[in-house]
């Protein structure tokens, strides 16, 4: 019988009366599909949380595109008992998001553990988002403990990625833990392990109550569900409780911890992890990485690392159906209120209508959003090509900034800055060549290159963020056969001689296609898109020339000639009801055309003119 | 063949709604016989044909002019029951397949029922497809004698690499001769040709049209290839193992035959219609286009009786199963709206050499005519007269015609 915690043992660590050396607060840091989900499901289920019938696949990870594309967008913490011996212990696993778009969010999860689990999938070795969670767990001085998983899978090279893992953190490789996730081999001594080597937290009882929301959770029926971990004094289910940051006050409805589901409970105490439930209705007013304390005797100061989240890609999002506009802007304000990084303004294209411009942290974020749009809300979306922010000095000193191609002001123009992000790229040494190739064409500037074993690379590189988020992912993966992955956090800004390449049809200007480049790549840029665009818009009774410019000056140009011949030969008696249900058809069709000036454009002309470049994020 | 429409099911014993009776002394009656019958099916063809001849009972060759006769009883009825005053018929149009894979005795005996049930007016035109290499000079004959008027030969070609691709059987030499027998036994000739072959040249073109000039014919229809979903053709240009014709190509092969036509002193009258004089035009296809009255008969035929479009069952053992059964072969068919007639009447007009009278066109399209005469696509001189006239370039142009015309109708 596993070490389960025996009922009498059992009062020992009560919730919010657990004494903090009995609490272990730990994370798993993973890549996507090295099992992270699996393995916190089987200790869920060795820890007695969850009764083996009541196991859900996966049960961490709640919401369906998470559990389709494999990857954890929100976290949440689980409370587990385990003993040691006769001691009963308290352990909170708090989940971790993982990728890149979330860097924020995982610091401020990484930021309430005192303890990482470092898990690595034996037949792939650590990726790059792996990598970069790890340097900031050692920044926020965790204890780190290596884990093999998969060991079961025939591929499974134990041996090579332990020595690879020991390099990294400074350890022996015999330290590496091994584990299936799958048969639950070795889940035991991970749990041990945690025990053994994760610090108790420590806080003050007796001071004024300070806790970090290190997620925060919206629930149709609920409101708000924020999660917390307590550093100092006690939240009790009476208490108001006031956010620091914002300095608004708020009952406490509810006070408890999940284990998994949540139970209520009579407060939380020093090092513990739980959620309070306070009525909010919108995430923004429960933001990551505020702290929480008392309105009575609350603290004064709070505690460190609250950043505002700040939105670092912008794109357009129409609806195709315009009159779905509505429905867009519901939408949004039902997604705003579990997504404090989402921004959005109402904006108008000639081209595409009445839609949405939309910052977000990232282009996973995008993607989700997007795609949570289009699942949960039924809409059919046009979204722009990507943008980042761009600060642009004019000569008479005047300031724009610009997070829409369309606005980058005309005129005499002094300096464009643009955000820099410091990208890390970890790839089989074979393609180092290939990868820095890459990089030097996406304006990159090396800084450094380690070999983290005989045959794996790690090249770090200062790239602009807007390279980043054109095409540079699916460029990587498809240059090193999948096997590089990437990871970036911002890195300031760089001024860079940059220009707005439009994008016009028959003379007049389509909104929705200009771009900011770099001047050396503006004229490729026109070409490769005029000539996208001669493929996709169907000729017209006219000629159209599709053109490429710089200001007034054209630096590209293709033509879609006139059509000839639109007429079926045929036509006895037979054919005329479908005759005429293909002229409705094509009635409806023309519905969905969008004037640009005289010429009709399809849909999905847009469509595939703004998506087939548009960046993929890892999907995998 | 492709589907048949979407439609409403229609009763039974085929009967029509009363409304069908409004105004029919106005409309002239015709009648198509569909000979499902086929020695070869063709790559490109989508037409209700079968190569099989004993297709069982009612439905095979031997049976087939049982069956019609079957039919053209339940149409009387069904028309008597509709109050429709009885007309004489104007047109009969036999296509197919190859109405003359049936014994020259077995079409002429078809014709024969029909005029022992229906009056034919005295200048009825009374037309059947014909494949060259089914004819002899003594079928010929024995269709005149049977009362046919008119022959549309299945020509398609002059090229043997062209007819070899579309599959057609027949030794382009043998064409002039057989039209020398058709007109020898005093009957109307139309020769029928198909442009846009895949690896037909302008220069297979020209020669083609040249050599059905050289038949003198009394009428030319010229359409392009349609390379149908279905077909083999179809599937040999899906795998890229032929081109898929080009727009372009098939416009310059328009243009081409408009010009050698016309210099030889045809005049069109519809789109892919050509005629040396007005009386030999095709006008069973005239009546299509005006939407005349027509029953159609034999496997998957469709007709029009007075806004009411039905089809029969398309395969000819459905059809003849019903009509055994004493039941109408009808599977399906549309009560048009009075919307939906106007729009029909706009686009088989639009198509048709003064196929349409401006003033029946809506009040709000006169900005429209003008935009087509200036930028090309009626003739003015056409439109000062009150006709709707496309321009070679409308022609070629005459759905995109279409769908601007009725954007003022719907």
């Amino acid at each position: 019988m596993a070490p389960q915690v025996s009922d009498s043992a059992a009062s020992r660590i009560a919730v919010a009366a657990t004494p903090p050396e009995l609490i272990r607060n730990f994370c798993i840091i993973a890549h996507i599909d090295h099992g992270k989900s699996t393995l916190a499901d089987r200790m869920l289920q060795v820890t007695g949380v969850v009764q083996p019938r009541d196991m859900r696949a996966q049960y961490l990870d709640r919401m369906d595109i998470e559990r389709e594309r494999g990857i954890t967008i929100k976290s949440q913490a689980v409370r587990m008992p385990w003993a040691v011996g006769d001691t009963p212990y308290a352990l909170n696993m708090i989940d971790t998001p993982g990728h890149v778009d979330f860097t924020y969010e995982v610091s401020r999860s990484l930021a309430a553990c005192e303890g990482a689990l470092l898990l690595v999938d034996a037949a792939q070795g650590i990726e790059a988002q792996t990598l970069a969670n790890l340097y900031l767990a050692l920044e926020n001085d965790l204890a780190i403990i290596p884990v093999l998983n998969k060991i079961d899978l025939p591929a499974a090279q134990p041996e090579k990625y332990a020595e690879e893992l020991a390099n990294l953190i400074g350890t022996d490789p015999d330290d590496c833990l091994r584990v299936s996730g799958k048969t639950g081999e070795g889940v035991e001594a991970v749990l041990d392990r945690l025990i053994a080597e994760v610090p108790a937290p420590e806080g003050d009882p007796e001071a004024p109550a300070r806790a970090m929301i290190f997620d925060s959770v919206y629930d149709t029926y609920r409101g708000v569900v924020t999660y917390v971990r307590v550093v100092d004094g006690q939240l009790s289910p009476r208490d108001k409780v006031t956010m620091m940051s914002t300095q608004t006050s708020h009952e406490l409805l509810e006070i408890g911890v999940s284990s998994p589901e949540p139970a209520p409970s009579k407060g939380l105490g020093v090092g513990e992890v739980g959620y309070l439930i306070t009525g909010v209705k919108d995430v923004r007013q429960s933001r990551v990485g505020d702290t929480v304390t008392t309105t009575r005797n609350g603290a004064t100061e709070a505690l460190g690392g609250y950043r505002d989240p700040k939105p670092m890609v912008f794109s357009g999002l129409f609806p195709i159906d315009g009159s779905d506009f509505p429905v867009l802007r519901d939408a949004l304000d039902k997604l705003k209120l579990n997504d404090a990084a989402l921004v959005y303004e109402p904006e108008t294209s000639v081209a595409l209508g009445f839609g949405f411009r939309c910052g977000y942290l990232g282009l996973l974020h995008l993607e989700i959003v997007r795609e949570r749009l289009e699942r949960e809300f039924n809409l059919d979306l046009i979204s722009t090509a990507p943008s980042v922010v761009y600060q642009v000095t004019m000569e008479d000193g005047t300031e724009h900034e610009v997070t829409n191609p369309s606005e980058f002001p005309d005129g005499k123009v002094r300096e464009v800055r643009e955000p820099m992000v410091r990208a890390t790229v970890l790839t089989p040494s074979d393609f180092v060549g290939t990868v820095m190739e890459l990089c030097q064409s996406k304006r990159g500037q090396m800084l450094g290159m380690d070999y983290l074993s005989e045959d794996r690379v790690e090249l770090r590189y200062r790239l602009p963020l807007a390279e980043i988020v054109f095409d540079f992912f699916d460029q990587l993966k498809s240059r090193t056969k999948g096997y590089a992955s990437l990871d970036y956090d911002n890195d300031g800004e760089q001024t860079a001689n940059l220009v707005r390449v439009d994008i016009l049809l028959h003379g007049d200007p389509v909104d929705a296609f200009s771009s900011i480049v770099h001047r050396e790549k503006a004229y490729s840029y026109g070409v490769m898109m005029v000539g996208k665009l001669k493929e996709l818009i169907p000729r017209q009774q006219f000629e159209v020339p599709i053109q490429a410019a710089i200001g007034s000056r054209i630096i590209a140009r293709e033509t879609v000639r006139a059509i000839r011949k639109d007429v079926l030969s045929k036509c006895y008696g037979g054919d005329i009801s479908r005759k005429r249900k293909l002229l409705e058809k094509q009635k409806e069709g023309k519905k969905r055309m969008k004037m640009v000036g005289s010429v009709e454009v399809p849909q999905e002309a847009f469509i595939a003119a703004l998506s087939t470049d548009a960046p993929t994020s890892d999907k995998k | 063949m492709p589907a048949q429409p979407d439609g409403e099911t229609p009763p039974a014993d085929g009967s029509l709604p009363p409304q069908v009776a409004g105004g029919a002394a106005d409309r002239s009656l015709s009648l198509y016989v569909h000979v499902p019958y086929c020695r070869t099916r063709c790559g490109y063809c989508d037409f209700n044909t079968y190569t099989v001849t004993e297709l069982g009972p009612g439905a095979s060759r031997s049976d087939y002019r049982a069956t019609v006769a079957a039919e053209l009883d339940l149409s009387l009825g069904v028309m008597g029951r509709a109050q429709l005053e009885p007309r004489a018929v104007s047109t009969i149009f036999f296509g197919g397949g190859t109405p003359t894979m049936l014994d020259a005795q077995e079409l002429a005996g078809v014709l024969g029922d029909i005029r022992e049930r229906f009056e034919l007016d005295s200048a009825a035109e009374v037309t059947t497809e014909a494949n060259p290499d089914t004819l002899s000079p003594a079928y010929v004959r024995a269709l005149a004698d049977a009362g046919f008027t008119r022959v549309s030969l299945g020509m398609q070609s002059a090229v043997p690499h062209v007819l070899r691709t579309l599959d057609r059987t027949h030794e382009a030499e043998r064409i002039p001769e057989v039209v020398q027998w058709i007109k020898d036994a005093g009957l109307d000739v139309s020769l029928d040709l198909i442009y846009g072959t895949p690896g037909e040249s302008l220069t297979d073109w020209h020669t083609s049209v040249e050599a059905a000039l050289a038949c003198r014919p009394d009428h030319i229809s010229a359409y392009s290839l349609i390379v149908e979903p279905g077909t083999r053709m179809g599937v040999q240009v899906r795998r890229g193992e032929l081109p898929m014709p080009d727009e372009d190509d098939l416009a310059d092969k328009y243009e081409l035959a408009e010009a050698l036509l016309a210099s030889a002193g045809f005049g069109w009258y519809e789109v892919s219609n050509w005629a040396i004089d007005e009386k030999h035009r095709c006008e069973h296809n005239l009546a299509y286009w005006r939407n005349a009255d027509w029953w159609g008969y034999g496997p998957g035929a469709h007709s029009h009786i007075g806004g009411v479009r039905f089809w029969n069952a398309k395969h000819p053992r459905a059809w003849s199963d019903r009509l055994r059964a004493g039941r109408s072969p009808a599977v399906g068919r549309e009560v048009l709206d009075d919307t939906t007639r106007e729009i029909e009447r706009l686009l088989l007009g639009a198509r048709i050499h003064r196929g349409l009278l401006l003033d029946s066109l809506p009040e709000s399209s006169a900005g429209l005519i003008r935009e087509f005469q200036d930028s090309g696509l009626l003739d003015p001189a056409e439109a000062d007269a009150g006709f709707w006239t496309p321009t070679l370039q409308g022609r070629l142009l005459a759905d995109h015609m279409v769908r601007r015309l009725t954007d003022f109708v719907i």
